[in-house]
C-alpha cells in the first residue's frame, strides 16, 4: 500500500517566488491496485509521483510505503523496492539489453547464473524471445520494444511497488494500443501495486482501477471510470471528462 | 587506476636527476654564445676534475639568468651591457667599456651573489645592418642617415631589441627616428629576409658571421648609442668557493679572443657547418690553452643528401623523439589525472566550474615560451624536464576538463533520473551512466592535449628540456634548415602518429550501443 497523508510540495521559483506544485494531496493506492494520476501539465502528477521514491523531498506532509514513512528510509534502499519505468524507457544505450534489465541484480550482487536465468524471464513475461534480443542494443529496438525492455528492468529486482511516468507517451498509437492490452494481461500475472501517470484520460480509465484527478497541485477527485462519468465532484471534472473524452485509441 | 598511479609517480621519480656535484654550464642559443660555453666547458674538462654538464641553447637572457639564481646553472657567458640594461635595469651611460664592466660586476656581485671574470675580450655590441646596395643607393653610412628613409625603410629586429629599452625603442629616441615599419622576428630568420629584400634593416651583432656571407653594411653608431656588450664568464659565486680550481682556469681565456676572431668562430659554425665542440677544441689547441691538439678531421654535412643526413643523424633523431614522447606522455597523463577529476568535480559544483574552466582557459593563452620561463623559479621545477612537463602539463589541462565536464553535462538528463529512480547511487551513477556515455568526449578532449603536447614540446628545448625541438632550436640560430628540418619532421610525424593512435583508441574505447547511432 502507498498512502499520501496530506502530502505538499512547494518550489522556490525566481524572485523567491514561491509555486505550490502539490497542494495538501492525501490518497491511498491499496496494494495490488493500480491508481493513474492525470492532470493537465503544471498540474502535479509528475511531483506526487517522485515524491514516492523521493526523487523529489515534500515539504510537509507524510508518504508510507508499505507501513513505513518513505522519509525515514535510504533513498537507494528505497528505490530499489520500488520499480521506475519513464517515457521512452530512459535505458542506458551503451549496455545491451540483457545488460539494461539485469544491471540493478548486478548491483545488488547476484551470480551470473542468476541474473541470466532472471532476465530471459522477464524478457519472455514482456513478449520479447530472449535468444533474439538479449545482445542488442537500445537504439537497435524499435521504441515499444524499448518501452518493453523498461518494464521488463523495473520488475527485475521484483519490486512489491511500480512507478510509471508517462510509459505509452511518446510512442505511436497501435504500438500504444497494444501495450496497453499487454500491460493488463501483466497486472493480472505480476500483482503489483502500481501508480501510473498520464495525461490521455482514456488511457488512465483503461489502464486504472481507480483515476486520481490533479488541478493546480490539489487532488479533484478520485475514482472509477463510472465515479466520473455518472457523479463528478465538480464542474472541472465533468469538463475534463468531456474535453478529453474524444480521442479513443 | 592505482596502478597507474604508481606507475606515474615511479617515473616522476626517476626523472633524470641532477648530480649534486657537477658544474652546470649553460648558453643561449646563438651560436656565440654556445661556442664560449664549450670553450669554457672544454678548459674545465682538460685543467680541472669537476664533472662539466652541459645546458646549452637556453632561451633568452632572463632564462639563462634566473637558472643562475635558482642555481640551476652555474655558469654562461654574459655580456656587460645587456647585465647593465637588461638584468639590473641601470639607467645612464655605458660608453667606457671598463666602467660598465666594474659596475656591472660590482652590482652582481652584491645583489645576486653572481661574479664576472676576466672578459673573453671582445666587444659584441648591436649593429644596425642594411643590405651593401641599399646603402649605397641611399647613401647611409652611420645611424643618423636613416633619418633620409625612416618613412619608407622595413626594419626587422628581433623580438628581444624590438621591445628592450636599450634596443630599439631607445635608439628611435637617440637618433629621433619614426620607423614607419618595424616588427620583430627571429633573428636566426632575419638574414634570409634581408637578403631577399623583404626588410631592410635588422639588429646584428657585430661579430655575426652573416654580416660577411650576406654582404651587409653596418651603420656606424655615430652617437655612441650602444653600450660595450663585452662578453664574459658570468660564475656564481657559491660555486667559485666550492671549487676554487674554477676561476684561474677560465680566466685563461681573458682577452684571447678579438672582435675578428669571434667573427671567424662563428663563421666556421654558422656557415661552414662545423660542429661546434670541433671548432672550439681546435682554436683552444691552436691558442695552446689544450696541450692535445684536437686530431678532428673536418666532416662537414654539406656534401650529403637531405635522405642520408636523416639516416645519418637516425639513433640521434631516435633518442630526441624519446626524451619528446616522454615530456609529452608524462605531462599528458598527469594532465589526465589531474584533468578528469577536476571536469568531474565542477560539474557537481557548478558555481566553480566557470572559474575553474576560465583560469585554465587563461593558461593556455599564455604564450608557450613564457610559460615555461615561468616555471623555472619555481622551487622543485628548475630548468629543464620538470619545467618542461609542468608547463605541458598546464596546456593539457584545459582540453581534457572542458570535455570531460561538457560530456558529462550532455548526458540526457531523463536517463540520469530512470538511473536515480532505480536505486543507484552517486558513485553508480558515475560509473555506471556518466562516465562511459561522456566517454568519447572524454577522449576527443585527450587525444586535442595530447597533438597540442607533442607540438609545444618542441619549445622545451629553449629551457633545456631537450627533444626534438633541439635541432630546430639550434638549426634557427645556426641558420641550418637541414637542422630545422630533422627535429621538425619527426615533430609533426609524431604528432601524427599520436593523432591517429588515439584516434584508433577512441573508436575501441567507444560504448558499443552508441557507436552505430
Amino acid at each position: 500500500m502507498i498512502e499520501f497523508q496530506e502530502v505538499s510540495k512547494v518550489f522556490s521559483g525566481a524572485q523567491e517566488r514561491q509555486v505550490t506544485a502539490v497542494d495538501k494531496v492525501s490518497l491511498e493506492v491499496k496494494s495490488g491496485e493500480t491508481v493513474c494520476l492525470i492532470g493537465t501539465s503544471g498540474s502535479g502528477k509528475t511531483t506526487c509521483m517522485k515524491m514516492v521514491n523521493r526523487l523529489i523531498e515534500p515539504s510537509s506532509g507524510t508518504i508510507l510505503v508499505g507501513g513505513k514513512n518513505v522519509q525515514e528510509q535510504d533513498p537507494i534502499r528505497l528505490r530499489r523496492q520500488i520499480g521506475y519505468v519513464i517515457q521512452k524507457a530512459g535505458l542506458l544505450p551503451h549496455l545491451t539489453v540483457a545488460g539494461n534489465i539485469g544491471l540493478m541484480c548486478r548491483l545488488e550482487g547476484w551470480d551470473k547464473k542468476r541474473i541470466a536465468d532472471r532476465v530471459d524471464e522477464l524478457l519472455t513475461l514482456v513478449n520479447m524471445p530472449p535468444d533474439q534480443y538479449r545482445t542488442r542494443y537500445p537504439l537497435e529496438l524499435s521504441g515499444g520494444q524499448q518501452q518493453r525492455v523498461g518494464v521488463a528492468r523495473a520488475l527485475a529486482l521484483d519490486p512489491e511497488y511500480i512507478l510509471m511516468d508517462e510509459p505509452f507517451g511518446a510512442l505511436d498509437p497501435i504500438t500504444r494500443n497494444g501495450l496497453h492490452d499487454e500491460f493488463l494481461r501483466l497486472k493480472e500475472e505480476v500483482k503489483k501495486t502500481i501508480i501510473l501517470v498520464t495525461h490521455d484520460l482514456s488511457e488512465a480509465f483503461k489502464l486504472g482501477d481507480r483515476v486520481a484527478l490533479l488541478r493546480a497541485g490539489k487532488l479533484v477527485q478520485v475514482g472509477t471510470e463510472g465515479d466520473f462519468r455518472d457523479r463528478p465532484a465538480s464542474q472541472f471534472v465533468s469538463d475534463f471528462v468531456e474535453n478529453h473524452w474524444g480521442v479513443e485509441v | 587506476m592505482r596502478r597507474l598511479l604508481r606507475l606515474a609517480l615511479c617515473l616522476l621519480l626517476t626523472l633524470p636527476c641532477l648530480a649534486q656535484d657537477t658544474v652546470k654550464i649553460g648558453s643561449k642559443t646563438f651560436a656565440e654564445s654556445r661556442i664560449l660555453a664549450e670553450m669554457m666547458c672544454q678548459m674545465l674538462e682538460a685543467h680541472t676534475d669537476v664533472q662539466v654538464e652541459r645546458r646549452f641553447g637556453l632561451s633568452g637572457t632572463m632564462v639563462c639568468f634566473e637558472a643562475m639564481t635558482s642555481g640551476e646553472l652555474d655558469i654562461y657567458p654574459e655580456y656587460t651591457g645587456t647585465g647593465a640594461v637588461t638584468i639590473l635595469e641601470l639607467d645612464g651611460d655605458f660608453h667606457d667599456p671598463l666602467q660598465t664592466y666594474l659596475v656591472v660586476r660590482k652590482a652582481f656581485r652584491d645583489r645576486y651573489k653572481l661574479d664576472w671574470l676576466m672578459p673573453f675580450g671582445f666587444n659584441n655590441t648591436y649593429v644596425m645592418a642594411v643590405r651593401g646596395e641599399y646603402a649605397k643607393e641611399h647613401s647611409l653610412e652611420t645611424v643618423s642617415d636613416l633619418k633620409s628613409v625612416e618613412k619608407t625603410i622595413k626594419v626587422g629586429v628581433s623580438h628581444e631589441v624590438l621591445n628592450r629599452p636599450d634596443g630599439l625603442p631607445g635608439l628611435t629616441k637617440a637618433y629621433d627616428l619614426n620607423f614607419a615599419n618595424a616588427r620583430g622576428m627571429e633573428h636566426g630568420l632575419a638574414y634570409q629576409a634581408i637578403a631577399s629584400g623583404e626588410i631592410d634593416l635588422i639588429d646584428a651583432f657585430s661579430t655575426d658571421g652573416e654580416l660577411l656571407r650576406y654582404k651587409l653594411k653596418g651603420l656606424q653608431d655615430d652617437r655612441g648609442f650602444f653600450p660595450p656588450y663585452h662578453a664574459a664568464p658570468m660564475v656564481r659565486m657559491e660555486t667559485l668557493k666550492k671549487h676554487p680550481e674554477i676561476a684561474p682556469v677560465l680566466e685563461k681565456l681573458g682577452f684571447r679572443l678579438n672582435e675578428e676572431t669571434m667573427q671567424r668562430l662563428n663563421y666556421k659554425v654558422q656557415e661552414e657547418k662545423e660542429p661546434i665542440p670541433q671548432v672550439v677544441a681546435q682554436f683552444l689547441s691552436e691558442e695552446g690553452l689544450t696541450k692535445t691538439a684536437a686530431p678532428v678531421k673536418v666532416t662537414s654535412d654539406k656534401d650529403i643528401s637531405f635522405a642520408q643526413y636523416l639516416y645519418k643523424r637516425r639513433y640521434k633523431t631516435w633518442k630526441l623523439t624519446i626524451r619528446h614522447l616522454y615530456l609529452a606522455v608524462m605531462s599528458l597523463g598527469l594532465a589526465i589525472l589531474v584533468g578528469v577529476p577536476t571536469g568531474i568535480a565542477i560539474t557537481r559544483y557548478s558555481k566553480v566550474a566557470q572559474p575553474v574552466l576560465g583560469l585554465t582557459g587563461v593558461i593556455q593563452t599564455i604564450p608557450s615560451i613564457a610559460l615555461l620561463a615561468f616555471m623555472i623559479p619555481v622551487p622543485g621545477l628548475g630548468l629543464g624536464v620538470k619545467s618542461a612537463i609542468a608547463a605541458l602539463f598546464l596546456y593539457a589541462l584545459l582540453p581534457i576538463i572542458r570535455n570531460t565536464y561538457t560530456g558529462i553535462r550532455e548526458v540526457a538528463p531523463g536517463l540520469l533520473e530512470a538511473a536515480r529512480g532505480m536505486g543507484l547511487t552517486n558513485l553508480q551513477l558515475l560509473t555506471i551512466v556518466e562516465l562511459p556515455l561522456a566517454s568519447t568526449t572524454i577522449m576527443a578532449g585527450i587525444r586535442t592535449s595530447a597533438v597540442i603536447n607533442i607540438g609545444v614540446a618542441t619549445l622545451a628545448a629553449f629551457i633545456g628540456a631537450g627533444g626534438l625541438g633541439d635541432p630546430i632550436v639550434t638549426g634557427l640560430q645556426l641558420n641550418d634548415t637541414e637542422l630545422i628540418l630533422a627535429g621538425a619532421i619527426p615533430a609533426a610525424l609524431l604528432a601524427i602518429a599520436v593523432d591517429q593512435l588515439l584516434g584508433v583508441v577512441e573508436k575501441l574505447l567507444a560504448p558499443k550501443g552508441i557507436k552505430n547511432s
